[in-house]
Formats: C-alpha cells, sequence, structure tokens
C-alpha cells in the first residue's frame, strides 16, 4: 500500500500578474508503508519545497499550482486550513534542519517537544511526558529521564537535532518529513544522530522522506532515492540502483562529484626556498592575556607548522577546534599570546597597525560565508577594483582590464561585475570572493571553510578551481575545513587539530590509511561512505565501551583527547602528556601508542566495519 | 586626525540623502540609486507599488507639508503678522478661511507661515543631531574598546538628562533664539541616534566582509565610510524620521510654554498657546494648528514606519 502519492505536482513563485517561476515541475513519486524515501538534489532543485507540500504547506511567495499529493487516504491539497492543522498534529511531522533555531530559548526542552501533544490535545501532560523519556531514549539520548529538565542551549547540537526529532514523533505520525538533519553538524556528531534516526524509525515503523544533498548520508538511510534537478524528478529508483548502475546523466555527475578522484600530489618543488609560512608553538585565544602570557580562553595551542612554498595545507578539526582561529590569527585578526608566525622566513607583526603593505597583500583571507563576505551596498566591480587600487594602485582602464581577467579566471561572466552581491548564487558569490583575494596578487591565500556552504557540484567546481589556480599562479593555501575528502582533494599536507592542540601532522596520504592518531581515526571513519549498510557497521563499533579511566593528574599538557578516546590507557593518558612520534609514514602524532599498536588496532577496526 | 575628514565624509553622506530627500520628498530616493536614474516614466507607479496605502497616505502629508514649508509664504493671503480683521477667534468665512485669531489675524496665514519654523526648525536640528550621532556611533564602532567605552559613557550621561527639562534651562539661562533652539533640540536627541547608529555598527563589524577589508589592511576611515556607512544607512533614515516627529513634539511643547519662537512669529506650538483662550468658545483658531501638528507627526510616522518595513526585509533577504 502506498503511503505517500505524488503525482504532477508543481509548485510555482510569485502570483499571477508578476511574472510566475515554476520551482517544482510536475513531480510523481510514491512511498510505500515504513519505507524512507530520500529526495536529493542540489540547492534550488525543489527539494524542500516539494518535501513541505507534504504538509500542504508553501513557503510565502510561493503557492501549489496543481497536481495532488495523497497521504494514506487524504487528499493534502484539497485540505481546507484547519483540515490541514489536523493533518499536521496527527498525520505528518517535520524535522527542520537548524535545531537550535527551531527551540524557543526560555522554555525547557519537555514542554517543548510535548507540546505537540498537548496542543491538539491528543494525550495528557503526564502521558505525553513518558512518551517523550521513551522516545529520548529511543534517540539514544545521554540520561533521557532528566535531560528534558534542561534548556536549550543546555545540551550540544547534535542532541538538539534528536530532541527535535522526539517532538515530531511525540504524536505518533505516519509520515515524518526530514529536512538535511545533518547538514549543519561535524561528521563525528552526524553519524550518532544519523543512528538514532534509522533506529527510531525502525522501531516505530514510521514512513520517512529524508531531504538531503549527501548521497553518502542518503545511502545509510533510504530505501529509494529520488534524484531531483531544476524542479523535476531525474531518477526515481531504490538505494542501490541509483548509486550503482544509475541511469541518469545528472546522478552520474552527483556520484562523481562525491567520488573525488585524489590529485596526483603536485610535488611541490622542496627546495631550499624559505616557507611561505612557518609557525612556531603559538598559542592565541580570546580575552584578557594573563601574566603567564596566557589569554583567559585559550583557543589555540602549542600549535606549529610549515607551509611551503606553492603547496597546500589542509587543517581539519571539528567545530570548535580551532581552524579558524589559526586563519585569523595569520591573517592578524586575533592577536597571538605566545609563538612566531614567520611569513617568507621574515616573522609577521601580531597587531595588523604593525603589518606592512606588502605583508597584508601576501596574506588573503575567503571566508566561509560567502553571503557575509561581500559587502552587499557596492557592485562586484567595486569589490574587485578596491585590492587591486589599494595594493598595486590600478585605476581606469588597467583596473578594468585585470577585474575581467580575474573574472574569467574564476569562470564568471563579464557581465556580472555590475552587479551587486545579492543577485548572485552561492557559488558566484564564493567565486567573487577568491577573485577579490586573487586581486591583491596574493602568496599565501587563507581558506575557512569555503567549500562547505556550497552544494556538492559546485564545491567541486570550486575545489577544481582552487588546484588550477595553484597550478598556474603559483599560490599557497592555507585549506580549513571539517570535511576530510575535501582536504585530501586539494592538499599536499595536512595537520588535525583538536581542542586546539595539533593532534598529527603529515602528508595528505596519511589520512589514507592507519596508522593514525586515535582523533584522526575517528574523523576518517566518520565520514559517511558511499554504500548501504555502512551506518548499521559502523555503529556496532562505536557503541563499544569506551576504556575505563581514573581520575586525571592536573598536568595542564595532557592528552585533551582522552575522553573520547577508544584507545586511552589508564595511568599513562591521565597522568602523563602524549610524546611526540614519527610514525613511519612520517607524521608526526602526539600519542603514547606506538605505531604498531595503533596500526594493530585500527586496521581490526577498519575490517570489523 | 582622522576625525575631521570622517566626520565630514559621514556628514555629507548623510547630509546628501536627506536633502535629497526633503525638497523633493520623494522617499524613492532612499532606494538604491539607479532607481531614480531609471526610466522617469513609471515612476509614480512603482511608487505607488512600492507603499502599502497607509505608507502612500504618509507621503502625501509629509510632501505636503513640507511644500508648504517652502511655498506657504508666497501663496499666503496675508502677511504672517498683519491683523486683518476686527473679529477675534473668528470662524470660517471666505476671507479668512481658517478663521481668526485672538488679535483677529488670518489664521491661515500664520499656519502657512508658522509651518517653516515647525518644519524647518525640526528639520535642521533632527539632520543636525543624526549625523552628528551617526559620526560618534560610527566612531565607537570602528575604533578600539577605550574609545567606545568612553564614548558610550559620556552618551549614557547625556541621555539621562530629561530633553524637556534641558531645554527649559537653556532657553531659560540663554533666552530663546533660533540658533538655540536648534542646538538644544539637536543635543538632546544625539545619544538616541549615537545609540542606534553605534548598535548597527558594531554587528556589521564583526561581519566577514569588514573582516577580509581589516585583514587587507584598510584604514579605519576606509572601513566606515565604505563597509560600514553604506549598509547602516536604511535604518538610520527610519531613525530619523522618527527623530524628526519626536523634536517636532520638543519644539511645540517648548512654544506652547512660551519658551520657544517668539512674537510676531509663530510656530504651530505658540499658535496653540496664543489662542488657547478661544478653546472655550470652540475657536478654529486653537483647533487648527493642533491638526496640523498631528497631521505632520502621524504623517511622518506612517511613512517611516514603511520605510522600516522595506528596510527590515531587505535585511532579511540579505
Amino acid at each position: 500500500m502506498n503511503m505517500i502519492e505524488v503525482k504532477g505536482l508543481r509548485v510555482v513563485a510569485g502570483t499571477a500578474p508578476d511574472p510566475v517561476v515554476e520551482i517544482v515541475k510536475g513531480v510523481d513519486f510514491c512511498v510505500k508503508k515504513g519505507e524512507v524515501l530520500a529526495l536529493i538534489g542540489e540547492s534550488g532543485s525543489g527539494k524542500t519545497t516539494i518535501a513541505l507540500s507534504l504538509l500542504g504547506h508553501a513557503r510565502t511567495g510561493c503557492s501549489i499550482a496543481g497536481g495532488s499529493v495523497r497521504i494514506g487516504d487524504v487528499e493534502v491539497l484539497s485540505l481546507d486550513v484547519r483540515g490541514r492543522r489536523a493533518l499536521r498534529a496527527r498525520t505528518v511531522a517535520y524535522v527542520a534542519q537548524s535545531a537550535s533555531a527551531g527551540f524557543n530559548p526560555s522554555r525547557t526542552i519537555i514542554d517543548q517537544v510535548t507540546e505537540p501533544a498537548l496542543l491538539h490535545k491528543l494525550m495528557t501532560p503526564a502521558a505525553a511526558r513518558e512518551k517523550a523519556v521513551a522516545l529520548f531514549r529511543s534517540l539514544a539520548l545521554p540520561s533521557p529521564e532528566t535531560i528534558g529538565a534542561r534548556y536549550p542551549h543546555q545540551v550540544s547540537g547534535g542532541q538538539l537535532q534528536r530532541v527535535m526529532a522526539a517532538m515530531a514523533l511525540i504524536t505518533d505520525p505516519c509520515v515524518v518529513v526530514f529536512d538535511e538533519p545533518t547538514t549543519a553538524l561535524d561528521v563525528t556528531t552526524q553519524i550518532e544522530v544519523l543512528a538514532a534516526f534509522k533506529k527510531v524509525i525502525r522501531e516505530l515503523g514510521t514512513t520517512a522522506v529524508y531531504v538531503s544533498h549527501d548521497l553518502a548520508v542518503v545511502a545509510q538511510m533510504a530505501d529509494r532515492i529520488v534524484v531531483l534537478n531544476g524542479g523535476a524528478v531525474r531518477e526515481n529508483g531504490t538505494t542501490a540502483q541509483v548509486l550503482d548502475a544509475p541511469a541518469d546523466a545528472y546522478t552520474r555527475q552527483l556520484l562523481a562529484a562525491t567520488r573525488r578522484p585524489e590529485p596526483e600530489t603536485a610535488a611541490a618543488s622542496k627546495e631550499a626556498a624559505p616557507p611561505i609560512l612557518e609557525i612556531r608553538g603559538l598559542h592565541a585565544g580570546y580575552g584578557r592575556i594573563g601574566h603567564d602570557g596566557v589569554p583567559a580562553v585559550c583557543v589555540l595551542d602549542d600549535v606549529s607548522l610549515t607551509i611551503p612554498r606553492g603547496s597546500a595545507l589542509g587543517v581539519i578539526g571539528e567545530s570548535g577546534s580551532g581552524k579558524t582561529t589559526l586563519a585569523r590569527v595569520v591573517a592578524g585578526l586575533v592577536e597571538r599570546a605566545r609563538g612566531e608566525v614567520l611569513l617568507d622566513g621574515k616573522p609577521l607583526p601580531a597587531k595588523l597597525s604593525d603589518r606592512t603593505l606588502d605583508q597584508f597583500r601576501r596574506v588573503q583571507i575567503v571566508f566561509q560565508n560567502a553571503d557575509t563576505a561581500l559587502n552587499p551596498s557596492r557592485t562586484i566591480a567595486d569589490i574587485l577594483a578596491r585590492p587591486m587600487n589599494f595594493y598595486h594602485g590600478l585605476r581606469g582602464a588597467a583596473a578594468q582590464k585585470r577585474m575581467f581577467e580575474l573574472l574569467d579566471l574564476v569562470k564568471l561572466p563579464a557581465a556580472i561585475a555590475k552587479r551587486q552581491p545579492g543577485g548572485l548564487s552561492g557559488g558566484q558569490k564564493q567565486r567573487v570572493n577568491l577573485a577579490r583575494a586573487l586581486a591583491a596578487d596574493p602568496a599565501l591565500i587563507l581558506c575557512d571553510e569555503v567549500t562547505s556552504a556550497l552544494d556538492t557540484v559546485v564545491g567541486a567546481a570550486v575545489l577544481d578551481l582552487l588546484a588550477e589556480l595553484r597550478r598556474e599562479l603559483g599560490v599557497s593555501y592555507m585549506f580549513i575545513s571539517h570535511d576530510i575528502s575535501t582536504v585530501r582533494a586539494i592538499c599536499d599536507e595536512v595537520i588535525v587539530l583538536y581542542a586546539g592542540r595539533r593532534v598529527e601532522a603529515g602528508q595528505r596520504d596519511v589520512l589514507a590509511a592507519p596508522p593514525y592518531h586515535p582523533y584522526t581515526g575517528l574523523l576518517v571513519d566518520s565520514v559517511p561512505a558511499l554504500r548501504p549498510g555502512w551506518l548499521d557497521a559502523r555503529r556496532a563499533l562505536t557503541l563499544a565501551q569506551l576504556p575505563s579511566m581514573g581520575p586525571s593528574g592536573d598536568n595542564g599538557g595532557l592528552c585533551s583527547f582522552r575522553a573520547r578516546c577508544r584507545m586511552r590507557i589508564d595511568g599513562k593518558c591521565n597522568v602523563t602528556p602524549p610524546p611526540l612520534k614519527r610514525l613511519p609514514s612520517g607524521a608526526e602524532i602526539l600519542c603514547h601508542h606506538s605505531a604498531e599498536e595503533l596500526s594493530r588496532m585500527q586496521s581490526t577496526g577498519t575490517v570489523a566495519a | 586626525m582622522n576625525r575631521p575628514a570622517t566626520h565630514s565624509h559621514a556628514a555629507t553622506a548623510l547630509y546628501a540623502v536627506s536633502e535629497n530627500e526633503s525638497p523633493q520628498g520623494d522617499p524613492s530616493l532612499q532606494e538604491p540609486l539607479p532607481e531614480v536614474t531609471a526610466k522617469r516614466r513609471g515612476v509614480l507607479q512603482r511608487l505607488v507599488r512600492r507603499f502599502s496605502v497607509l505608507g502612500l497616505l504618509g507621503l502625501v502629508i509629509v510632501v505636503f507639508w513640507l511644500a508648504v514649508a517652502f511655498l506657504g509664504p508666497l501663496v499666503a493671503p496675508y502677511k504672517g503678522g498683519a491683523i486683518t480683521s476686527t473679529e477675534i477667534f473668528g470662524s470660517y468665512s471666505a476671507a479668512h478661511p481658517l478663521g481668526t485669531d485672538y488679535l483677529g489675524r488670518d489664521l491661515l496665514s500664520r499656519v502657512l507661515f508658522g509651518t517653516r519654523y515647525t518644519v524647518g526648525l525640526a528639520l535642521a536640528s533632527a539632520v543636525l543631531a543624526s549625523c552628528i550621532g551617526t559620526f560618534f556611533g560610527l566612531l565607537a564602532a570602528v575604533s578600539g574598546r577605550a574609545v567606545d567605552e568612553v564614548l558610550s559613557r559620556l552618551f549614557d550621561a547625556v541621555i539621562s538628562i530629561p530633553s524637556k527639562v534641558l531645554a527649559l534651562v537653556v532657553v531659560a539661562a540663554f533666552g530663546s533664539s533660533i540658533p538655540i533652539l536648534m542646538g538644544v533640540a539637536a543635543f538632546a536627541y544625539i545619544p538616541g541616534a549615537f545609540r542606534i547608529s553605534r548598535s548597527l555598527a558594531v554587528n556589521l563589524m564583526t561581519l566577514e566582509y569588514v573582516q577580509v577589508a581589516r585583514a587587507r589592511g584598510e584604514g579605519l576611515l576606509y572601513i566606515a565610510r565604505v563597509e560600514v556607512l553604506p549598509n547602516m544607512i536604511h535604518p538610520m533614515l527610519a531613525d530619523f524620521g522618527l527623530r524628526f516627529v519626536f523634536i517636532v513634539l520638543l519644539l511645540s511643547g517648548l512654544s506652547f510654554l512660551g519658551l520657544g519662537v517668539q512674537p510676531p512669529d509663530a510656530d504651530w506650538g505658540s499658535l496653540v498657546r496664543e489662542n488657547i483662550g478661544g478653546l472655550a468658545l470652540g475657536a478654529p483658531a486653537v483647533l487648527m494648528p493642533a491638526i496640523a501638528i498631528a497631521t505632520l507627526t502621524v504623517g511622518v510616522n506612517l511613512l517611516i514606519d514603511n520605510l522600516r518595513r522595506r528596510a527590515g526585509r531587505g535585511q532579511g533577504a540579505a
């Protein structure tokens, strides 16, 4: 029996007298009871719009123009306002992307989770609470009995996303719509959330629609995959068929963007020339700097790195590991407390005001969020002209010529110069962002999560562009990312940060196979593989108990990862700081284990997976 | 060293927009400029589409009063101070459409002449207050913490003085004259403009395009002028409208107390006071200036509410 049947659904933006844009162009699909269907596509493909139409909802400015949406026996589109309200109360529930924006910060979690049940008078308060606690338990939230008494800011992002799922499931809906629920999470958190979702969907036998742009995530969750592009269905098939034998060209393109081949290491000319950037023993943070020279909140703790001329260094870590602070210290936006930063062998002053124009020019920073990185009130031409004028004194025709060269370099049409950033897509903005950095003619570009906010296909294009620019212009990159596959795609060397400490540093290949630092291992293993069943295998592994460990000594240099480490050694990790070791691959790690031990433990882990 | 330069620039930028707005009273100028240089045909149509009915009503009222402020004395049937009738507190008649005041002067002419003081004085004070407030707000936001602290606490101290009391004290001490009134009204409303512009600018300073500009090595002047000011000008214009209304009320209040514009000249506030004796007689002389004040404040409020909503939407989209 089909639980959801969508036929010829059309959604338009705009109302009749104004020009109308069709954003969903006649989409058909159906989902059987208890099945999980994934809607996948780039941003703008209409996947969220379709998901919302299952709730009988269209966003402001859009309207459902035709077609039919049946859920069970109900024709959703023919319902009036009251009918749709009842539908959303009992039949269809929605889990949004940003959990932190979906909760009221001034009410406790349990109040908000039970609210749908109480609002529609489906349960008594006591029953609703009991049900919520049971859901918390199913979703593997810590201390399910008491977590409800907390406020949203007192739980982590991954936990909040699961709480949001509990809120959706409390009314026992027949259909749950998950709208990119893990996109904003770190890989290590994502895996827990996915596992919890999968478990609860299986237990309750709920029919689910899972919206995502990430094929690897979808491969774990879905029974069927619908590939969308430009508001139309490109392919509709079982997960195995779509992944293994894609019928449509666009699906193949998506798959190719996910499975990036690793480029040959562009053997950076390792001549005697001093490295473009060298950092030694860097400490930095925020707040007042104490008398011991360490700031109140220490974000970076004894970080050292080297970037040879013309090569790319990847910086990996979860959010909060200090990667962005590292880039900001180099750019001079955050002052360092201790340590040296050498640009081209010469010390780089910590304060912006002490730097010379040439030093400014040589280091350029490109931020993650292209939306806020371009001044909305200036045209692209103004934005690009400023660094040329500022650093090189270019004006008039010469500047114009150079601007068109730059736009050409980042593969944007020249006509874009007259527009303001508001009229550009995310990928175009990120290219302008890069072009602005290139306009300075820099030696080093600090790329802070430049592809994280972009779709897979667009992100892959930006990565290709970065690699090409490096070949042609010989710039060096410090490439910051939480995504191991993008780092592997572009970098020669990597460092791994955990809680501001550099736990591993080495060539790119150190990420390819064990042994690596236990934290690197966790990161590598958390990246979803593009095959169904990966999650279940992986989950079995992560469920294993951590080895017990006694209370920690008060030594400041202890391994910061010991609280989560699967290989920790009682009496060692909590007593003495880890030594710096060199692995056979040439990587340096901070760990008590020897290369052989790591190799043995990590390869058995991989085999089990 | 930077200060005078920043000031002059901030002032010209803000003033330029305000100036454009006032003579033509065309708020479409507050939209990006290309709109204006675009085809003239259809301007009216676009204007109508852009504003809600209430916003349009506000626009019409504001344009009307601005026109009166400039053209009023030219079209007034009598000279402002001339006693033209023997009847005091006269009712509506062909010779005196709005009746006569307590000395038998034509009230229509009095209101037309008074508009210049009420609107002109308030406009000048509001421009002054907004420009100075914005300048210091920007300065506080782009400079270091020390400057920010000092300026913020200083303006906190000023804001704690009630504006009416301050105005009374100043007028009592220095006497009432146009420059003094303008100065005191501006001074009373600078801290408010400062606070709003500072908080807007502080938020903008954390955005990544400002960080990029800082990392590029740009000076504070450039960051304030190019990266911050253009992106806060819309909310500041809405705030300017609000401030204008407050100043109209403050000046009218002062005039009502007899401390504002001095006879024989009169703004609307003093017209109400002069003719307060007519209240018992139900004379139009006391009613008309009061209606004028009410329509102006309501009109400006309708207009800026509309502007503010648009500005909010614009930010949301960005």
